[in-house]
């Protein structure tokens, strides 16, 4: 609380220092445009820095809200305050309307529609005279007034201004925390594993995309009472250029980079002068520089350096609650079934039509030979892929048509073969995505969140490690915090894919036994593996699939000596000698 | 011929002329899209940055066609360069920082022209003397006539290239598995350093072609790049043959609407049916729909 304080104390200080000193308008105005340009820069933070999504035409959210008051203002004089709102508004939906149409899309196709979109606003505002007054631009936009008072001296204007920005700061530097913004840099690092923990990707990116929008076209309606005219060169390709520039030469990652890099890159000029006309191509090279050099930007670098020094407060082990995650025990019918269940690619039927049911708290086991199809019936199961034909029910539920993240809100958890954590999150904050996810029974709030993982991790002997970077933990370590994601969920259902794949004996062993225990509370678990030893010891059923038919299913023994399944691992001859 | 047919086959022919032009530069663009996995934004800098070379060199003496070939080896040249300084520190990283370092490319090649020659665009000559062919009442403009026909010709070249020889073959396996392609003994790093330095020169050409229609100048490449890349996703993300059909489509889309709708807007033409097939069919007249491996 103290240290916000001072924080708050020395921001004001800065704002106010215009009345202390005497400061000539033309450095005024280079504040002004520090200040108005770091509130959209702002919005590329979250949704560049945060959600990992490339957005090339924040200056036509900018362009909104500077035009609607612009024509507000001075077309249709209407009050500075309904036009800001208006501002604010047409850039929001236009962000919301645009995310939703395109952000379906990866990266590249992402690029060039924003790009396409900045270049037919572009357009309208230079061809469409009669309503936008075309390259000539709006002059005389008037300052607004507060309570009664005009803001037409700079330095009020400039000290409202600074406020609001202040304000956006703290909104942007405390987003990351709560779990929309969670969510947000899980999609960042790994989309498919976020979307599978539980995270509704589309909804988070058009929430990021429309907040970036938003804040642009706050920044643009700021700008045009700013500088009183505006014309369409504010607001074209290069400008949006330019914000992405600022937001990673301060440091997408942070609220601060944001506004240290647009700072930055409005100074560098007048620092620069003796650049002259080279000025521009200076910039472009120092684009690619800090993409080669300094990936997280300047304050991604300081933060990184700092972060050494500072260790993080221990983790009492003996307070975390243990973890529940019992599941009550029914009757033994089936949690999960599948009716005829096929996947073709191309001409490829890697499964050809499975029908299968696991009971409710067994391990059941799905095993084959490599290309056998047992990672596309996990990826079928968990909704990463659309079956070509059959039917999938969930505890009662028709789930054939659901989207991965609607899957683990019904309680079906699930790690992958080759572990998709998020690299750059911390063990804890990767955990507390699994346990953000719909329907999971905790108490609301960021602390039910962490308490929840830190019990996960407790559950898994991981606890000591919550604050380490996850992509820092050795290979077996990585493995044990997937499972506490999973687990942080409450799942009634865990999907695991080879969970043993790279461990040696002992952590083999260790994760024998935690299967064990997970068995023991009552939660279902289907695997698939390739280490039979381990799954004589943990499975109550296997089927194994050959050539994406089901050969043969039944109790570990039975199947394990099946001729059928001999032959499938070891070819005909084999079997033929055995 | 009635005189509606007449103009509507003018039409149909500027139109594919100009689609020509997006289609070689979107020749340019698959090819590193498949090599690397990246859209290079710079891409229209190259067609750009063709068009002055021509214009150094014929302004330091040198006879047309020798300038032609004196800029296509510097564009060549050049191609080298910008792989060594743009792509390949950047290589074993995600796509967004590579994205973001061609966009920074194209800014420093854009304002480096421009310090040097200036904010003038410069007129350019023709390939051919004689200015147009008429057949049947249509005027054929001869260097729209040229931009077909090299077209064509560095069309079925490409095909040559990638389907009938060995080289080819190595350079289609480099872009569909780079760590199998090592393990063969395929030089992914020259493999990738020969499609910059041939889409650099794909560009160049593409610059020279059409500096006498539309002027040398600084911006010549952005609007070419966006159209040529809106012509890659409406053929067919990454995909050759699509990429040429989609760049002649968007030429001709573009020249029916500037005559009949309106010419100022006749860019958001293009952009339109961008939008329209990202809506309805994002996966392009010929892409396939692929899913994301878990």
């Amino acid at each position: 609380m103290k240290k916000i304080l001072t924080i708050l104390a020395i921001g004001l200080l800065i704002a106010l220092l215009p009345y202390f000193f005497k400061v000539s308008p033309y450095v005024l105005n280079i504040f002004m445009q520090a200040v108005t340009y770091s509130i959209a820069v702002l919005g590329m933070t979250v949704v560049l820095g945060y959600t990992g999504q490339i957005n090339l035409a924040q200056a036509t959210f900018f362009g909104l809200g500077a035009y609607a008051v612009g024509l507000g203002t001075v077309d249709a004089g209407l009050n500075f305050w309904i036009t800001l709102a208006l501002g604010i508004a047409v850039a929001t939906l236009s962000g919301f309307i645009l995310g939703l149409t395109t952000l379906r899309l990866k990266g590249h196709y992402l690029a060039m529609i924003t790009i396409s979109f900045q270049q037919i606003f572009d357009l309208i505002l230079n061809n469409w005279i009669d309503f936008t007054k075309g390259p000539d631009g709006i002059a005389g936009i008037a300052r607004p007034s507060l309570f009664g008072y005009t803001l037409n001296d700079d330095r009020a204007y400039l000290l409202m201004c600074a406020v609001v920005l202040y304000a956006v700061i703290y909104f942007v530097w405390k987003l990351p925390q709560t779990s929309t913004g969670r969510a947000m840099r899980a999609i960042r690092e790994n989309e498919l594993a976020a979307e599978v923990t539980g995270v509704n990707s589309l909804k988070v990116k058009v929430i990021a995309f429309t907040i970036s929008a938003a804040l642009a076209g706050l920044g643009g309606a700021l700008y045009a009472a700013g500088f009183a005219y505006i014309s369409p060169d504010n607001f074209n390709f290069a400008r949006s250029v330019e914000f992405l520039t600022m937001v990673l030469l301060g440091g997408a990652q942070s609220a601060f980079g944001g506004v240290l890099g647009t700072s930055l890159l409005i100074l560098l000029p007048e620092w620069l002068r003796f650049l002259k006309e080279v000025y521009l191509a200076a910039y472009g090279l120092a684009v690619i520089l800090i993409m080669v050099f300094l990936p997280t930007g300047i304050w991604g670098l300081i933060s990184s350096r700092v972060a050494k020094y500072r260790k993080p407060a221990p983790i009492d082990l003996e307070a975390i609650a243990p973890l529940d995650v019992t599941v009550p025990i029914t009757d033994p019918t089936p949690i999960l079934k599948l009716e005829n269940v096929q996947k073709h690619f191309g001409g490829v039927r890697a499964v050809d039509g499975i029908t299968l049911e696991v009971m409710r708290g067994t391990v059941h086991a799905l095993i084959g030979p490599n290309g056998s199809g047992k990672t596309t019936t996990l990826n079928i199961l968990s909704g990463i892929y659309k079956p070509t034909a059959g039917s999938m029910t969930f505890d009662g539920t028709d789930i054939t048509e659901m989207a991965p993240y609607e899957r683990a809100g019904l309680g079906m958890g699930r790690t992958f073969q080759n572990i998709r954590l998020f690299p750059a999150l911390s063990v804890v904050e990767n955990v507390m995505v699994g346990a953000q996810r719909e329907n999971n029974p905790i108490a609301p709030g960021q602390a039910a969140l962490r308490e929840r993982a830190l019990s996960a991790l407790k559950f898994v002997g991981m606890a000591q490690s919550a604050e380490v970077i996850v992509q820092n933990l050795p290979y077996g370590h990585q493995r044990l915090v997937e499972i506490a994601r999973a687990l942080a969920g409450h799942p009634k259902f865990l999907l695991l894919d080879e969970p043993a794949a790279g461990l040696n004996q002992t952590e083999k062993q260790e994760l024998v036994a935690l299967l064990k225990r997970l068995r023991g509370h009552g939660l279902t678990i289907f695997l698939i593996e390739h280490d039979i030893g381990l799954i004589e010891q943990v499975s109550d059923r296997i089927t194994c699939l050959n050539f994406g038919k089901q050969i043969a299913e039944g109790a570990p023994n039975d199947v394990l000596r099946h001729p059928d399944v001999i032959t499938a691992y070891l070819g005909e001859s084999a079997h033929g000698a055995a | 011929m009635s005189d509606f047919i007449v103009i509507n086959l003018q039409v149909l022919f500027s139109g594919l002329a100009l689609g020509a032009i997006y289609s070689l530069v979107a020749l340019g663009f698959v090819l590193i899209i498949r090599a690397t996995n990246v859209v290079n934004f710079a891409q229209g800098d190259f067609a750009m940055l063709g068009g002055f070379s021509m214009v150094a060199f014929l302004a330091a003496g040198a006879p047309y066609w020798l300038a032609i070939l004196l800029a296509l080896v510097a564009m060549g040249i050049f191609g080298l360069i910008f792989n060594l300084g743009v792509y390949y520190p950047l290589r074993h990283r995600s796509f967004l920082p590579v994205i973001i370092s061609t966009l920074g490319a194209s800014i420093f090649m854009q304002n480096t022209v421009l310090y040097f020659f200036g904010p003038q665009p410069r007129p350019m000559e023709k390939v051919f003397k004689t200015s147009a062919i008429e057949i049947g009442g249509v005027f054929m403009d001869t260097q729209y006539l040229t931009i077909l026909g090299v077209t064509a010709i560095a069309v079925g070249f490409q095909y040559f290239l990638f389907e009938r020889t060995l080289f080819g073959k190595k350079l289609q396996a480099t872009s569909q598995d780079k760590d199998m392609a090592r393990l063969v003994g395929i030089p992914v790093a020259t493999m990738i350093a020969f499609t910059f330095c041939y889409s650099a020169i794909l560009g160049g050409m593409a610059g020279i072609l059409v500096s006498p229609v539309l002027f040398v100048s600084i911006g010549m490449g952005s609007i070419i790049a966006l159209k040529a890349f809106s012509a890659t996703i409406i053929g067919g993300f990454g995909d050759v043959t699509g990429s040429i059909v989609g760049g002649l489509l968007l030429g001709v889309v573009e020249a029916f609407g500037a005559h009949y709708i309106s010419v100022p807007y006749k860019d958001a033409f293009a952009f339109l049916l961008l939008f329209i097939f990202l809506l309805l069919r994002p996966q392009g007249i010929f892409g396939e729909k692929i899913s994301e491996k878990a």
